[in-house]
């Protein structure tokens, strides 16, 4: 538990996006709308990236596994072609990666098999 | 005319004189949307007699004008309107900023749907999405038979080189995007012709209305280039906006390719087509980058560019489902 005790920072933001959706959003139109709609939006990616467990962790296990010290790291050596040899593995860790951070940025995009 | 005038004064200004109209008013100007690379600005013309119509404004922002791509657009869509490509029709451009303080195109309005949710869900659209895949690609081989000498002025660029230097620029580190890349350039098919290519013809850049689509949007990154650029960037996974079905999420890849192939008379290579496909995922993701990084480097600060900048993971995924998918076919 959090010294700030509750509501957390991820319940804070909950209870912003509710009064964004259910009060502001209905008595506004045109782009205030649209800009409270992706407002609301971004709060959720907040609560998630709050609530999300683990995943920096896991992260920085994949990365080490490829070999590599961090995203830049490991970009620069998929651009000298080290891994070239070596795409299957290297295809399977950054989709995890990938899923990870679309399933606190919109998880709706992700296909069925990788929502959890 | 004076410089300082309000838009509705200059817009009615300028409308008179070309319409040869001086009787003719303009009311209700209202912005529709604006940004740092485009405004459009809807507005109604009461002519000295007959019914008023709506007109759209595009106009630069006065601070950022670019008067050459503004002439260029207007002769794209001039030359494609000539190849049978709906386009709503110019009433008056320019590119003089003392007329309406920046370069401009004013056209007619058509009325429809560009909002690809609706297009996409509504009932009204439901008897027309079956075709739209085939109307795309017929519309495409439209744009791509425009001579190129009949629009002066298009540029062309390496398109692999344009995102490397994107990315180096940018500096995000996305090893997902570096693979894109390193991918496309050992996977580089030879090109499939050079043709004026639209650019951005996707879902959201076409009026649609029941009968089909009345109108294709957008020009501001029209160029020559490879003609399949055009058909991998419709097939986007992003375009589909949670759809199965991969073209514009209303139709198939084959409806596409068959009725390229029937206009152009040329036959499509869908493992190329799937390249490009690649290649647009990788570019919006770099696209959402450059959006995002206006917002943080305070040229234009919003909301919504901060927001894009978390969709960047979201082209990541779609270019590692393409290549994953690629892979499993190779084993």
């Amino acid at each position: 538990m959090s010294m700030h005790g509750r509501p957390s920072a991820a319940e804070l933001a909950e209870a912003v996006q509710e009064f964004l959706r259910t009060e502001l959003m209905p008595a506004l139109e045109g782009r205030l709308q649209f800009h409270t709609r992706v407002a609301a939006n971004v709060l959720g990616i907040i609560q998630r990236e709050l609530q999300q467990t683990g995943a920096q962790e896991q992260h920085a296990a994949r990365l080490s596994a490829l070999g590599a010290g961090d995203d830049a790291d490991l970009a620069a050596r998929i651009r000298a072609g080290e891994f070239d040899d070596r795409l299957p593995e290297l295809v399977t860790s950054l989709r995890q990666d990938a899923v990870a951070r679309v399933l606190v940025a919109n998880p709706a995009y992700l296909v069925e098999s990788d929502r959890r | 005319m004076t410089t300082d005038a309000p838009l509705d004064q200059r817009l009615a200004d300028l409308l008179r004189e070309v319409l040869a109209d001086p009787a003719a008013q303009v009311r209700g100007v209202r912005q529709l949307s604006g940004g740092a690379s485009r405004e459009t600005w809807a507005f109604e013309l009461v002519p000295g007699s007959g019914a008023a119509r709506t007109l759209v404004l595009r106009r630069d922002p006065p601070l950022a004008p670019r008067p050459e791509l503004m002439a260029l657009e207007a002769r794209a869509t001039e030359a494609a309107a000539a190849a049978g490509v709906p386009e709503p029709a110019i009433v008056a451009s320019g590119s003089d900023p003392d007329v309406l303080g920046a370069p401009f195109i004013i056209s007619k309005f058509v009325p429809g749907e560009t909002l690809a949710r609706r297009i996409l869900r509504d009932d009204a659209y439901a008897q027309i999405r079956p075709h739209l895949a085939a109307q795309c690609g017929d519309l495409l081989a439209r744009i791509h038979s425009v001579p190129l000498d009949s629009v002066p002025g298009l540029a062309s660029a390496d398109p692999l080189q344009r995102s490397r230097e994107g990315l180096d620029t940018l500096g995000w580190s996305s090893p997902t995007l570096e693979l894109a890349l390193r991918w496309l350039e050992r996977t580089r098919p030879p090109a499939s012709g050079h043709a004026m290519v639209h650019g951005d013809f996707r879902n959201g850049n076409l009026i649609v209305g029941p009968e089909g689509v009345r109108a294709v949007l957008d020009w501001e990154v029209v160029h020559a280039g490879d003609p399949m650029e055009d058909l991998g960037w419709l097939c986007v996974r992003a375009w589909r906006f949670g759809s199965d079905l991969p073209v514009g999420g209303f139709g198939t890849r084959e409806q596409l390719f068959e009725a390229y192939a029937q206009t152009s008379g040329t036959k499509v290579d869908p493992e190329v087509v799937r390249w490009w496909e690649v290649l647009g995922t990788m570019r919006w993701g770099i696209g959402c980058m450059v959006q995002a990084e206006r917002h943080l480097r305070g040229t234009t600060r919003s909301v919504e560019l901060a927001a894009i900048g978390r969709r960047v993971c979201e082209q990541e995924y779609d270019v590692l489902l393409v290549l994953d998918e690629l892979l499993g076919e190779a084993t």
